[in-house]
C-alpha cells in the first residue's frame, strides 16, 4: 500500500525527539559547542510551551545550596528511592545543576536574590524563582542559533534502525496530511514521562485536570521498547501528593508556608509513615484506608499576607487553584486545604522509571541517546537535571559522531517504508466499529486501576490482577487498530494510545517480576507486602518477539560502574 | 476544567492554535479559534497568556468545584492581571509582576 501522505524528507547530524526542557537544552548546548552541526528538533506541540513546563514552574527543586554538598545530595536520592538509584548518573546530574541554573538566569529567568545577591533558598535543594515562563525562555534561547531546525506540530513515532543502530526516525504533521523521513548520525529522546495510564482522579470532563501532562504520553519508553532498549524500574511509579481536585502542586503550601500534614482529627501522622516521597503518599493513602481521611495541609491560621503570595505563587504555575480558592470562597486561611494522591506515572524526573543509560546518557541501541523524564536511575533530577542530562547527552553525542566521519546513509529504509505503509492503513475508511479512540482510552485506563494498582484499590495489586491487566492489554492492543482514524490530529492520538498500551504492558511486567514493596506509596504488591533485601537490585527490561524479557542488575552503591551493554 | 473562546473577541490569528501543547485547538469556518475537545484542556493557561485580544478564558469544570467562574489573564509589560469574574458579575483581580519571583 502506497502512503498517500506528503514526505518531507530532512538530513541531520543530531535529531531531537521532543522540544521539552532537556531537548531544548540539547539542542542548545550542541549549537554552542559546533555552530556547523545540523540539528533538528522534531514537536509535537510547540516548543514555546509544550512539555510537562507548559504552564510553568514554581521553584527550581534541584539545587545545590550553600552548607550542602553533590554527595548529600546522592545520599539523599537514595534514601528517598529506597535505594533504587544509580549514583554516576544522580552524581553527573547534581553537579552541573548550579551552574545551569546560572545559564537559566542569563537567559532570563527571574531568581529570588538576597541583598548579597544570592539566590535565596526553599529548603536545602530548593531555590525561588518566578517559573511561570521557562518554557518561553528556553524556546527563545534554542531559536538563536541558526543550526537549530525546530519542526513544531511534527510527532514521531518510531526510530529507524540499519545493521542494528539508530539511522533516524519517522513521524507526521499532525494538521497536515504530511508524513516525515529524518536521517540523522545521532538521535536523542527526549518525549518526557508518561500519564494517562490510569484512570485519572477526575474521570468526567476535567479527566485531563492532572498532575503531569496529559500530552506526555510516553512516546519515548515506545520507541526505546520497540527498538529493543533496555530499560530500567518501570514499576517505580510514582503517585504525587495534590491539592484536591484541581490537582495543584502541595508543595508550595507546605514548603512555602509550612503547613503541616493533617488527617481529619487533626493529627499530624507523617511520622508514623516516614517522611520520603513514598512514605508521605503511603501515609495519606492508609489514613483515608483506615477513616482518618482526608488529609489537610493545615492553612488555617496564615497571615493575609502569607495567602496572598500563596494565590500569586499558583498562578505562575497552577492557576486552577487560585480560582477554586477565589470562587469557593475557601481560602487557605479560612480553610484547610485538602489534599489526595494522584494517579500513577510513569516518570524518570522524580522517580527511576525509564532507560537503562551509560553515564553520558547512550541507550542501549548504538547512535541512542536519552535525558530528562524518559530516563531511568536517576529520580529527583526535576528541571535542573533534566537541563543537566540534555548537557550531558550532547556532550556525548559530540564526542561520538566527531569519531565517525562517515556520511549519512540515504537509502530507502524498508523499516521506514512499513511504517509508512501503517500510517496509510490507519487513516483508510474501514469497516463499521463500535468504538472510537476515547472509549478505548478509557478501557485502558480502567484495566489498569482495577488490576493493575490504580487510585480505586489504593495502589494495591497482586500476581491474578496483574495477569488478568496484561491480557485485557493485549485484547485492546489487537482491536486498537480497528478504529476509525478521520485526520491527522485522530492519528496523533491513534498512536498515543498504542504507546501507552505498549507501555502499559511493559509496566505490568515490571511489576509482577518486582516480589516486594519497597515504595509503598506507589504501589503494594499485596502478595509481598514486605520490603525485602533480596529486591535491592535493578528490575530491567528487554522487548524481544513481542514479550519483555526481564534482567535483574546490581546496585552498586558508592561505586560509578553498571552492567550496560550495547 | 478547559477554555471558553470568546468568538466575538477572536480575530482568528491562531495564536492560540500555535502554542497549545495538546494541538486541541483549531480554526473553525468563521476564521474563529474553536477548541476541539474541551474535556482534553490540562488548563496550563498557555492559550490566555498569547492572546493578546483577551478572547480565551479559563474554567474550571464543575466536577473539580467550578460554579461558573471564568478567569482571564492580560498583559502590561511586565504585570499580568488575573481577572476573575463570578456569575453574579462579581470581579477579582490579581496582578503578578513578572520580574518578581515567587516567595513560595
Amino acid at each position: 500500500m502506497t502512503c498517500s501522505l506528503k514526505l518531507n524528507e530532512v538530513v541531520a547530524d543530531v535529531l531531537i525527539l521532543g522540544g521539552g526542557t532537556a531537548g531544548c537544552y540539547a539542542a542548545i548546548t550542541l549549537a554552542r559547542k559546533n555552530p556547523n552541526l545540523r540539528i533538528v528538533i522534531l514537536e509535537k506541540a510547540n516548543i514555546k510551551r509544550s512539555g510537562c513546563l507548559a504552564a510553568g514552574v514554581n521553584a527550581i527543586n534541584a539545587y545545590i545550596t550553600d552548607g550542602y554538598s553533590v554527595d548529600e545530595y546522592v545520599e539523599y536520592v537514595r534514601w528517598d528511592a529506597a535505594k533504587i538509584i544509580r549514583d554516576d548518573l544522580v552524581r553527573s546530574m547534581a553537579l552541573r545543576f548550579n551552574r545551569i541554573a546560572g545559564d537559566l538566569e542569563q537567559m532570563g529567568l527571574v531568581f529570588l536574590k538576597d541583598a548579597n545577591g544570592n539566590y535565596v533558598s526553599r529548603g536545602r535543594r530548593n531555590v525561588k524563582i518566578n517559573g511561570e515562563n521557562i518554557k518561553p525562555i528556553l524556546a527563545k534561547e534554542t531559536q538563536k542559533y541558526e543550526n537549530i531546525k525546530v519542526y513544531n506540530h511534527v510527532n514521531a513515532t518510531d526510530l529507524i534502525l540499519k545493521d542494528g543502530r539508530v539511522v533516524g526516525a519517522v513521524g507526521f504533521a499532525v494538521e497536515f496530511p504530511e508524513r516525515y523521513l529524518i536521517h540523522a548520525r545521532a538521535v536523542l529522546i527526549a518525549c518526557g514521562g508518561a500519564s494517562g495510564l490510569y484512570r485519572p482522579n477526575n474521570p468526567g470532563f476535567s479527566r485531563h485536570k492532572m498532575w503531569y501532562s496529559p500530552f506526555n504520553v510516553g512516546s519515548g519508553y515506545a520507541m526505546g521498547i520497540r527498538a529493543g532498549a533496555e530499560m530500567t524500574s518501570l514499576e517505580m511509579r510514582f503517585v504525587a501528593q495534590r491539592c484536591k481536585d484541581v490537582i495543584a502542586p502541595t508543595g508550595t503550601i507546605a514548603l512555602g508556608v509550612g503547613a503541616k500534614e493533617i488527617n481529619c482529627l487533626g493529627e499530624c501522622y507523617s511520622e508514623r509513615y516516614g517522611l520520603s516521597t513514598s512514605g508521605r503518599a503511603h501515609g495519606a493513602t492508609n489514613e483515608a484506608l483506615e477513616g482518618r481521611g482526608p488529609c489537610y495541609l493545615k492553612t488555617v491560621g496564615v497571615t493575609k499576607e502569607q495567602e496572598d503570595d500563596l494565590l500569586k505563587a499558583y498562578l505562575n504555575m497552577a492557576p486552577a487553584q487560585t480560582l477554586r480558592w477565589l470562587e469557593s470562597g475557601r481560602r487557605p486561611r479560612l480553610c484547610n486545604v485538602e489534599f489526595e494522591g494522584s494517579e500513577p506515572y510513569v516518570v524518570g524526573g522524580h522517580t527511576g522509571s525509564g532507560f537503562w543509560v551509560d553515564v553520558d546518557r547512550r541507550a542501549t541501541v548504538p547512535r541512542l541517546y536519552a535525558a530528562g523524564d524518559v530516563v531511568g536511575g536517576a529520580p529527583k533530577k526535576f528541571v535542573t537535571g533534566a537541563l543537566a542530562e540534555g548537557e550531558i547527552a550532547a556532550e556525548a553525542i559530540l564526542a561520538d559522531i566527531s569519531d565517525d566521519p562517515d556520511e549519512l546513509d540515504l537509502s530507502p529504509n524498508p523499516d521506514a517504508e512499513k511504517k509508512f505503509e501503517e500510517y496509510q492503513m490507519a487513516l483508510e475508511p474501514k469497516a463499521f466499529f463500535l468504538y472510537d479512540l476515547t472509549q478505548l482510552e478509557e478501557a485502558m485506563q480502567k484495566v489498569m486501576d482495577v488490576y493493575a494498582g490504580g487510585i480505586s484499590p489504593a495502589y494495591r495489586y497482586n500476581a491474578r490482577q496483574l495477569d488478568m491487566a496484561s491480557d485485557q492489554i493485549r485484547q485492546l492492543e489487537e482491536i486498537i487498530n480497528l478504529a476509525h482514524v478521520d485526520d491527522m490530529n485522530e492519528l496523533l492520538r491513534f498512536y498515543e494510545l498504542k504507546d501507552r498500551l505498549l507501555l502499559c504492558r511493559a509496566l505490568i511486567a515490571h511489576m509482577n517480576e518486582r516480589h516486594e514493596t519497597r515504595w509503598p506509596g506507589f504501589g503494594v504488591n499485596t502478595d509481598f507486602p514486605k520490603v525485602d533485601k533480596k529486591w535491592e537490585v535493578f528490575v530491567n527490561s528487554v522487548f524481544t518477539d513481542n514479550e519483555f524479557k526481564m534482567i535483574l542488575r546490581q546496585l552498586n552503591p558508592g561505586e560509578d560502574t553498571y552492567e550496560y551493554s550495547h | 476544567m478547559s477554555i471558553h473562546i470568546d468568538q466575538s473577541s477572536c480575530v482568528g490569528c491562531r495564536s492560540c492554535v500555535e502554542v497549545c501543547p495538546g494541538n486541541l485547538i483549531h480554526i473553525n469556518s468563521e476564521h474563529k479559534a474553536e477548541i476541539k475537545r474541551p474535556e482534553d484542556c490540562w488548563g496550563c493557561a498557555s492559550c490566555l497568556k498569547e492572546c493578546r485580544f483577551n478572547a480565551v478564558a479559563y474554567y474550571l469544570g464543575a466536577d473539580v468545584g467550578g460554579r461558573g467562574a471564568l478567569m482571564r489573564v492580560h498583559t502590561e509589560g511586565d504585570l499580568s492581571h488575573w481577572i476573575i469574574t463570578k456569575p453574579n458579575s462579581e470581579s477579582i483581580t490579581i496582578t503578578v509582576d513578572r520580574k518578581q519571583a515567587n516567595k513560595y
